[in-house]
């Protein structure tokens, strides 16, 4: 972490106090975590007030933390499917529950700062509501507009006051939101042409999902100090 | 009679002025745009929940399918994310050759820019002569990394491969007389740096035959000046990036203000234009080209004189050459371990961006700790730039969305991702 950047969040921590959390991390960048309710008021004054000066909003991402931290890899029994043999799905369909995990849904924030040169991340998770809800920042950077409309779209985050949300990415009349971590990675629905019909035809997809690699955590005990520096410090 | 306003339009997907599949919903009044709608998406891969679902090194070459005209420099912002996160060093040489392929690359996405844009409203002759030299970056891609588009050459910790010292050359062929096949491979008989650097020492006269084209023609001077213009504020409140930026006169790249690799080591300058207008971002442009070409001869010098690794020799990352795994058990695991498992990245964030032909391109890993990304977000500069469409071609003449999508620079395997 360079001196500028401590200098910056000396100043954050300074402006915003205990709205702002901190998140430690590994490679020199800022990140710092709010409350959903605090989100207009802190991005209004990053970006308005000059000590901050962040004019410019690189990206909007939003994240769905469901499988966060687990892997594939669990089981001691294998199958005769191949390639996915030991690696157990469960479909976890949550989109109809009430309520979900409130640490489930996040929106990432890129800023950018052109005149002081700074960049940091704000993190800011939606809660237990479903749908999940937060609010827009499109009247506060201009280019939110389509970012959002993007997580709404991958991951059915709503904006309250965006001028327009529609989904933008998926195809006319898409149903459900593909980036979530319990949509199949081959969707639900195939597409092709039917000669009786004369028309593009919608079936359920046929193709069984297949697992090259199972996706596995290793303890790595390179990493472990630098983690537990930046924890320290 | 009823007395019609206003009347809705829809222009794309399947257009040639659309630069692939764009679709545009335009409300006019007689031929004065109103408000223009994008529909987008029609390419969306799901890019990201596909490298969600491989290795690490397994998306590298998805990377190359974004953007499809500037390949490497996709790669790079990517390879760079993977490298933050690891902590990995890249060797010296390996940041050089990259640097020079970025540039490279940056020539070969504004002459593909040129080639279009001018064909788009009239200048048909700019197509062939962008593309001429087109060829022979892309044959240059084609000795690196043996593909000419797609050549997935960056790696985390470096490149694939070093240099080649030979070209590859053209055969003989019933179709091709002695003579013609003598002058093609005339270019080609010393290594690739030999090639590049004769490429570059004609590359500005080439750029010269563009400018006698355009720049000071009556015509493309009256489809271009005034037409899209953004101000410096209204072009950062919307997120635009690179060349859009730069042409509304804030002075703003990465390679000069958050240095990447070893852009803090050689010497160019950013142009900067006036007005905000598609003229201008012309201008831009063309200038980057020179500046490309004059970081791409300070390269060449550099690696001239300076043998050496390529890739980091970490092998938990990086695979161990053949030659080693012959004898050495340790180097076969590694090679094993990276082939079928692949590397885990230890838990956290990191965003990397570069300064792409088009503008920022960023990429967000979210890495849990596993042999996968949690989540890849791929920040693309053009879907910005797109989402300021209707703004920017708000009461100008129909004709004109043509001229705008074109100075936006548009290619939708990055938009639609």
């Amino acid at each position: 972490m360079s001196e500028r950047y401590d200098t910056l969040a000396a100043r954050i921590h300074e402006r915003f106090g205990e709205q702002m959390h901190r998140v430690p991390s590994t490679c020199g960048e800022l990140t710092y975590e709010l409350d959903k309710d605090d989100l207009i008021e802190v991005a209004t004054a990053l970006r308005n007030e000059g000590a901050f000066g962040f004019e410019m909003l690189m990206d909007v991402c939003g994240v769905d933390y469901l499988n966060y931290g687990s892997d594939e890899w669990t089981t001691n029994a294998a199958t005769d499917t191949g390639f996915s043999r030991g690696v157990e799905r469960q479909p976890v369909i949550l989109d109809e529950a009430d309520e979900f995990e409130p640490n489930r849904f996040a929106v990432v924030y890129h800023l950018l700062s052109l005149q002081h040169n700074f960049r940091m991340r704000l993190r800011v998770f939606t809660g237990t509501s479903n749908p999940p809800i937060i609010k827009s920042v499109v009247d506060i950077w201009n280019g939110a507009n389509w970012f959002e409309r993007e997580a709404f779209d991958l991951f059915g985050i709503l904006f309250e006051g965006h001028p327009d949300l529609r989904r933008i990415l998926t195809d006319y009349g898409f149903i459900g939101h593909p980036f979530r971590k319990d949509f199949p990675l081959m969707g639900n629905v195939e597409v092709s042409y039917d000669a009786d019909e004369g028309r593009v035809v919608y079936k359920p997809v046929s193709i069984e999902p297949r697992t090259l690699v199972p996706r596995v955590i290793r303890d790595d005990n390179r990493y472990e100090a630098d983690l537990k520096d930046v924890n320290d410090g | 009679m009823a007395e019609i306003q206003s009347y809705t339009m829809n222009f794309g997907p399947q257009h040639p002025a659309a630069h692939g599949v764009l679709r545009l919903v335009l409300e006019i009044e007689g031929e004065t745009i109103q408000k223009a709608d994008p529909h987008v998406g029609l390419l969306h891969r799901a890019t990201e929940k596909l490298a969600e679902s491989k290795p690490f090194n397994q998306s590298i070459g998805y990377m190359d399918r974004l953007d499809y005209v500037s390949m490497m420099c996709n790669e790079h912002a990517y390879v760079m994310a993977i490298e933050k996160l690891l902590g990995v060093q890249v060797p010296e040489r390996a940041q050089y050759i990259r640097v020079m392929f970025d540039e490279i690359t940056r020539i070969l996405n504004h002459l593909m820019w040129l080639g279009a844009h001018g064909l788009d409203i009239g200048a048909m002759t700019m197509f062939l002569y962008c593309f001429r030299e087109r060829e022979d970056l892309m044959d240059s891609y084609e000795a690196v990394s043996g593909t000419r588009m797609h050549a997935t050459y960056y790696r985390p910790g470096g490149v694939y491969r070093d240099l080649p010292d030979a070209m590859p050359k053209y055969q003989e062929s019933k179709f091709r007389s002695k003579k013609e096949l003598d002058r093609m491979n005339s270019i080609r008989e010393g290594s690739l740096l030999d090639f590049i650097d004769a490429f570059c020492d004609r590359f500005p006269g080439c750029v010269d035959e563009y400018e006698t084209l355009l720049t000071d023609n009556r015509i493309w001077k009256q489809r271009t000046v005034n037409i899209g213009v953004v101000s410096p504020d209204r072009a950062m409140q919307l997120g635009f990036s690179g060349p859009m930026l730069r042409g509304s006169g804030v002075e703003w790249d990465l390679r000069k203000k958050q240095p990447y690799d070893v852009y803090d080591r050689v010497d160019f300058d950013i142009p900067v234009g006036v007005n905000g207008d598609c003229y201008d971002r012309y201008l831009v442009r063309v200038e980057e080209m020179r500046q490309s070409n004059r970081i791409i001869k300070q390269c060449i010098a550099w690696l001239r004189e300076n043998p050496g690794p390529v890739i980091a020799d970490d092998h938990k990352v990086t695979p161990p050459t053949r030659v080693e795994m012959k004898d050495d058990m340790e180097s076969l695991i590694h090679h094993f371990k990276l082939f079928t498992e692949g590397y885990c990245v230890p838990e956290g964030e990191a965003y990397a961006a570069v300064e792409h032909p088009k503008g920022e391109f960023g990429i967000y890993i979210l890495s849990d700790g596993a042999n996968k990304p949690y989540r890849l977000k791929i920040r693309a500069p053009g879907f910005a730039h797109l989402s300021a469409m209707s703004e920017m071609v708000e009461g100008h003449m129909l004709a004109d969305v043509v001229a705008v999508i074109g100075t936006q620079d548009i290619v939708f395997g990055e938009v639609d991702r």
